[in-house]
């Protein structure tokens, strides 16, 4: 057990060739994955962009830039994780009896973890930081976020746990231990590979990423609002960010510690969470979801946030209950930090305390299910205009409905016993996450698309992409919940073909097949929007927006509002559109954040300390925390260097919109 | 260029925004920090009982030079609150040096904390040896990096003010600062009891 | 026209879905809906009461959602009164923070009494006295120790007929969560800790019964049967198994505990405190006496 020593002998750690992918799936993955960086090295240099790239995107502190890298790596992250969903499908539909599947037990593990980990870090806590980025600020009538440096820093950690995720792919292995790597497996003792470790340094690095973002969102949100806008006048989506922003700042800490500890075993021969040695692994069970549970809301909650906006705008309505509506996210907010234990009742506790928790799980449906009528409720006396942002509405309302029943269900600590990891529980969390986060964001992106592009998204092809996800997904999905009360659990890469599971799996995974073609006609509706997009052209406000982003020409400029708007109502902009006011205040100047390098930079020195801690190459450890450390001390020495737009600049840049909307 | 320049008092009242909107932030990264302390807290609460046949906090602790360590950190909240004081009556070398004395106040309990560690290593109790003492050094050892953090911080801190006085800025950090040292005063105070006192007296 | 073909069509689609599905549960075995014991069967009684609860509130909010959807959309000329400003209404707001907590409370109530009823260390009240039988994880099988018996078995747990059976569990490998579907809901099985369970069967049978907790490469074969037999049968069987099974002693035992998959096993009980020295074993390395540790 020498590795468990600090030592520098052997300076690669326990780094060595044989650790590049020998089978042919991970050869196809890696080569696949190695491509997407090298095409768009040639794209750059063919077009002689690098510079293009480093000064516009890699050095900016634009909160709207920084929205759509997260938006981008997000989807991209998104095809990693439905390429293992297809993975798992197949090897699902074809492993009954003596057939193997195309996979190993332990590289389906890993495939799965894999599919969790992605999903949930980088794919919806991508889109939703990206989503935060891009509408908060215009939302709440700000020219920038509070803290644009630590904006951008942490987008480069989020990146940079993002790359570690996908370099286990090239060097190494993956956690094989499920997505939440539970002790003692996921110790040394069980999972002897760097397979856990990698999945602990990503997490711990993104995760550091999304705390700074959170408090940059909640001092954003307190801070930043334009004079007259009270917290009461605030848009619904802004209200569930901070909601969800201020259970990031209390939940992340704990997911620090929670994954630093495993670390610690696993690295220095420390004793948390080992089976003997005075560790405790229900103790890690506990921390892991005391952060967990919170995170399904940090996810849902800003989703709540768009649908409230859709739904108001395509009701052509004021949204209904907005007063219930700010209390029951804060009810959701406060109560979501009590119900953790509800993820392990089969832990042989006391009734009185597994009640507790259950009942605690419960309530959570009340605040829920007010939001819910008062949704039915703007639309009620409304003109209901069912574009697609609607449908997706409409379709989370039915799915979210289910998958809550089957919550409620769960909570009954009985009941939990019958359902606890078996694909019930599976069918009931996807449920929940796709329909209440998934659907959300995507409703989110149709509906804010044009404010950034000045086009619409082809109407036709979203109802196309909208059909064949929903479909695929009640056809992947319901099978699920009839496999658990047949007894199948989660995570299984093969079973007896005398439990007659096969045909449901298979049924399964021809849902993933129409899942498949609703990603194709979505990418077929970016393809076609932009091909026809002088014809669609939007405007500054398409959908008779209610909020003030919808006052902004499209897309914004760089320093969001020339002038500052005048608010006393909410639904600001609707209110100014019906008084028709104009502003002929003169322009003033204005001071922007100038562009630097030192975030990434920051995030680089995280992710070598992360890929270096993965292999234990000590040297290297130290490498990557002074990189950070120092270019933190740098920017201490600048702390706020800023450039200014002129007054008449930014009259010029107005005026061209103005040009442009005549033209 | 007239269109180039803030107005001076329009330049004011956004400098005061972003010292309060920074020192709102700077609130909620420490409330961020005591979720992770609090968290540490329950695991060595959790874990303190099991020693797995190795020392418990009674048979190893020594109470006189845990309260030496405990006098050297408090009186270094107070140096630190010299700084401040002097700081603000923009004297800059009595600053500096408060703020040394701070430093070298900071770095000898941080000695004498390593000190311990390196005694309790040599006899053999290792962070390795049970599940109350990976608690123990973890949760001490956190504590001690933010010290660490912090003894840099004061260096670039004095260097800073070296070099461009007592601005608006410098006050802002330093009382941040002060605001970082005091928290880990406060932490220290309940390692004290929740650690070293409990750990003593519970044998 | 069209459109009246295209709701044919989905009509049909689902009519012909709902017959196959009906086929095809028809002819398989779903155990958490056919329990064989009264504490699976409670469970499943419990599980239609809150079901039903449930469906106060759900179904009312899918008419409520298909007739706002259908009889406000923009294309309805008999949409009636558009009211843009309406945006609050005291009472109905009260009536949807009412009727669910009122539901929540009553669900409440009965989760409170039903988690207590359903507690897995109660024991179940019989005619018999029960059957107490260890249960160890193992990477990757199930071993069952039958202390008062002297006998042991690997992934097949044979018992007779309504007696309740006491079971102990830990793992001597990573937590696994003991799951017989049939007869009753999960405990997970820990390295040096203990839970308890109790069940029994009403009816002759085998059952399947699996880990619900990922415990490494084998996983998925973490798998056991459990037969409830007669009395008479059940009382050979452990005569049988006595006399003619292998003696389990610490380096069988050894030997089991290697990470491996396993076949169904008989055992005759040569080191009656395996079960006890499996858990201390993690609690002071003192007590990590036995081999291999």
């Amino acid at each position: 057990m020498n590795h468990s020593f600090i030592y520098f002998g052997g300076l690669l750690g326990k780094l060595s060739l044989k650790q590049l992918p020998h089978d042919p799936l991970t050869i196809i993955g890696a080569v696949m994955l190695i491509m997407v960086p090298i095409t768009a090295a040639i794209v750059l240099t063919l077009t002689k962009r690098w510079k293009w790239l480093y000064r516009e995107w890699l050095t900016t502190q634009d909160h709207k830039k920084i929205g759509m890298m997260y938006i981008i790596v997000a989807i991209l992250m998104g095809l990693r994780g439905l390429a293992d969903v297809v993975m798992i499908r197949t090897q699902q539909a074809v492993a009954s009896g003596h057939a193997h599947g195309i996979l190993s037990a332990s590289h389906f593990q890993q495939i799965v973890s894999a599919h969790g980990t992605i999903m949930i870090f980088f794919v919806a806590m991508g889109l939703m930081f990206g989503l935060i980025n891009l509408i908060v600020p215009l939302q709440i009538g700000s020219r920038d976020v509070a803290f644009p440096f630590l904006n951008a820093t942490g987008f480069w950690l989020f990146f940079a746990g993002m790359a570690l995720v996908n370099v286990s792919l090239l060097i190494g292995d993956f956690s094989a231990t499920g997505w939440l790597a539970y002790p003692p497996l996921s110790e040394l003792k069980y999972s002897p590979t760097v397979g856990v470790d990698y999945w602990i340094w990503s997490l711990e690095i993104a995760g550091i990423g999304s705390l700074l973002a959170g408090i940059n969102f909640i001092v954003t949100i307190l801070k930043n609002r334009v004079r007259g806008m009270k917290l009461m006048l605030m848009p619904l989506f802004s209200w569930s960010v901070l909601g969800s922003m201020f259970l990031v700042a209390f939940a992340f800490p704990i997911l620090t510690v929670t994954l630093t500890l495993l670390a610690l075993d696993r690295s220095f021969g420390m004793h948390f969470f080992t089976a003997g040695g005075g560790g405790n692994m229900m103790m890690y069970v506990n921390l892991i979801w005391a952060w967990g549970h919170p995170e399904v809301y940090i996810l849902v909650l800003p989703a709540f946030g768009v649908y409230s906006e859709i739904v108001a705008t395509f009701s052509r309505k004021r949204l209904f209950g907005y007063s219930s509506m700010v209390y029951a996210i804060w009810a959701i907010v406060i109560l979501s930090f009590i119900v953790w234990l509800h993820h392990f009742f089969t832990m042989g506790a006391a009734p009185d305390v597994n009640a507790f928790f259950g009942i605690m799980t419960m309530i959570i449906a009340v605040p829920t299910g007010v939001k819910l009528f008062n949704w039915l409720f703007t639309m009620y006396r409304g003109k209901l205009n069912l574009k697609t942002p609607m449908l997706w509405f409409i379709a989370f309302v039915v799915v979210f409905t289910i998958g809550g029943m089957a919550g409620v269900l769960m909570a009954v600590p009985p009941l939990d016993f019958q359902f606890h990891n078996s694909l019930f529980l599976v069918a009931h969390f996807h449920m929940m996450i796709v329909s209440g986060v998934l659907f959300g964001y995507f409703a989110a992106i149709t509906y804010w698309f044009p404010k950034f592009f000045n086009f619409k998204l082809n109407e036709r092809f979203g109802r196309y992409a909208f059909w064949s996800w929903l479909i695929g997904f009640l056809l992947a999905f319901v099978p699920l919940y009839i496999l658990g009360f047949m007894g199948a659990t989660r995570r299984l890469d093969h079973y007896s073909a005398s439990l007659g599971w096969q045909p449901l799996f298979i049924v399964a995974g021809i849902g993933v097949v129409f899942i498949i073609a609703g990603v194709l006609f979505q990418f077929a509706q970016l393809a076609v929007s932009i091909w026809q997009r002088n014809t669609n052209r939007s405007g500054s406000d398409p959908w008779g927006g209610r909020t003030l982003e919808w006052s902004l020409p499209s897309p914004p400029p760089i320093y969001n509002f020339a002038r500052l708007p005048l608010v006393s109502t909410r639904d600001a902009f609707y209110a100014a559109k019906r008084a028709k006011v104009v502003s002929t205040q003169p322009y003033e100047a204005i001071e922007i954040p100038r562009n630097t390098p030192l975030g990434l930079i920051i995030a680089s020195g995280a992710f070598l300390f992360g890929f270096a801690f993965v292999w234990h190459i000590w040297w290297l450890v130290i490498v990557g925390l002074v990189i950070s450390i120092v270019a933190i001390i740098y920017r201490s020495l600048d702390p706020h260097p800023t450039i200014t737009i002129s007054a008449s600049e930014v009259e010029r840049i107005e005026r061209s919109y103005k040009t442009e909307v005549a033209a | 260029m007239t269109d180039m320049t803030l107005t001076k008092s329009k330049r004011q009242t956004e400098q005061l925004e972003q010292t309060n909107t920074a020192v709102l932030g700077f609130w909620l990264y420490l409330m961020t920090d005591c979720v992770l302390f609090a968290s540490l807290f329950a695991t060595f609460v959790v874990l303190r009982h099991n020693t797995f046949g190795g020392p418990s906090g009674a048979q190893l602790f020594s109470l006189p030079y845990v309260l030496l360590e405990t006098l050297v950190l408090l009186s270094s909240s107070f140096t630190n609150g010299l700084a401040l004081l002097s700081a603000q009556r923009k004297q800059v070398r009595p600053t500096l040096i408060w703020l040394g004395v701070t430093f070298m106040l900071g770095a000898t309990f941080l000695g004498l904390e390593l000190s311990e560690f390196h005694k309790f290593v040599a006899m053999g109790d290792s962070w390795r040896r049970s599940g109350f003492l990976s608690a123990y050094y973890t949760l001490v050892g956190t504590h001690g990096a933010h010290i660490s953090v912090g003894l840099i911080w004061m260096v670039v801190m004095a260097l800073y003010i070296y070099k461009h006085g007592l601005g608006r800025l410098s006050l802002k950090r330093l009382r941040m600062l002060s605001l970082f040292w005091h928290f880990l005063d406060v932490v220290w105070i309940f390692i004290f009891t929740i650690v070293y006192l409990f750990g003593a007296l519970h044998a | 026209m069209r459109k009246t073909k295209i709701w044919l069509g989905v009509g049909l689609a689902l009519v012909a879905i709902v017959v196959v599905t009906a086929v095809y549960l028809s002819g398989v075995n779903i155990p958490v809906l056919e329990p064989k014991g009264p504490i699976a069967d409670q469970e499943f009684r419990l599980l239609l009461l809150i079901t039903g609860a449930m469906l106060i509130v759900v179904i009312p909010v899918f008419i409520l959602l298909g007739y706002i959807v259908w009889h406000y959309r923009e294309g309805n000329p008999k949409r009636g009164k558009y009211m843009p400003n309406w945006e609050h209404s005291r009472w109905l707001e009260g009536l949807w923070w009412v009727i669910p907590t009122i539901l929540i409370a009553i669900v409440s109530v009965i989760t409170w009494r039903a988690t207590y009823q359903l507690n897995p260390y109660r024991p179940i009240a019989s005619n018999y006295q029960a059957l107490k039988v260890q249960v160890i994880a193992l990477d990757w099988k199930w071993l069952f120790i039958y202390p008062s018996l002297n006998i042991a078995s690997v992934n097949m747990m044979e018992f007779p007929l309504k007696v309740p059976l006491h079971l102990y569990l830990t793992s001597d490998a990573p937590m696994n969560s003991f799951w017989l579907p049939q007869l009753s809901g999960q405990i997970f099985a820990m390295a040096g800790m203990q839970t308890q369970l109790y069940l029994s069967a009403d009816q002759v049978g085998t059952y399947y019964g699996r880990s619900a907790n990922i415990s490494g490469a084998g996983f998925a074969s973490m798998q056991f049967s459990a037969k409830s037999v007669s009395q008479a049968s059940f009382q050979a069987w452990v005569k049988n198994v006595r006399k003619y099974a292998p003696k389990l002693d610490l380096a069988t035992y050894n030997q089991l505990r290697a990470p491996f998959s396993d076949k169904v096993h008989y055992y005759s009980l040569a080191y009656p405190c395996i079960f006890n020295e499996v858990i201390n074993s993690y609690m002071a390395p003192a007590n990590a006496m036995m081999a291999g540790k």
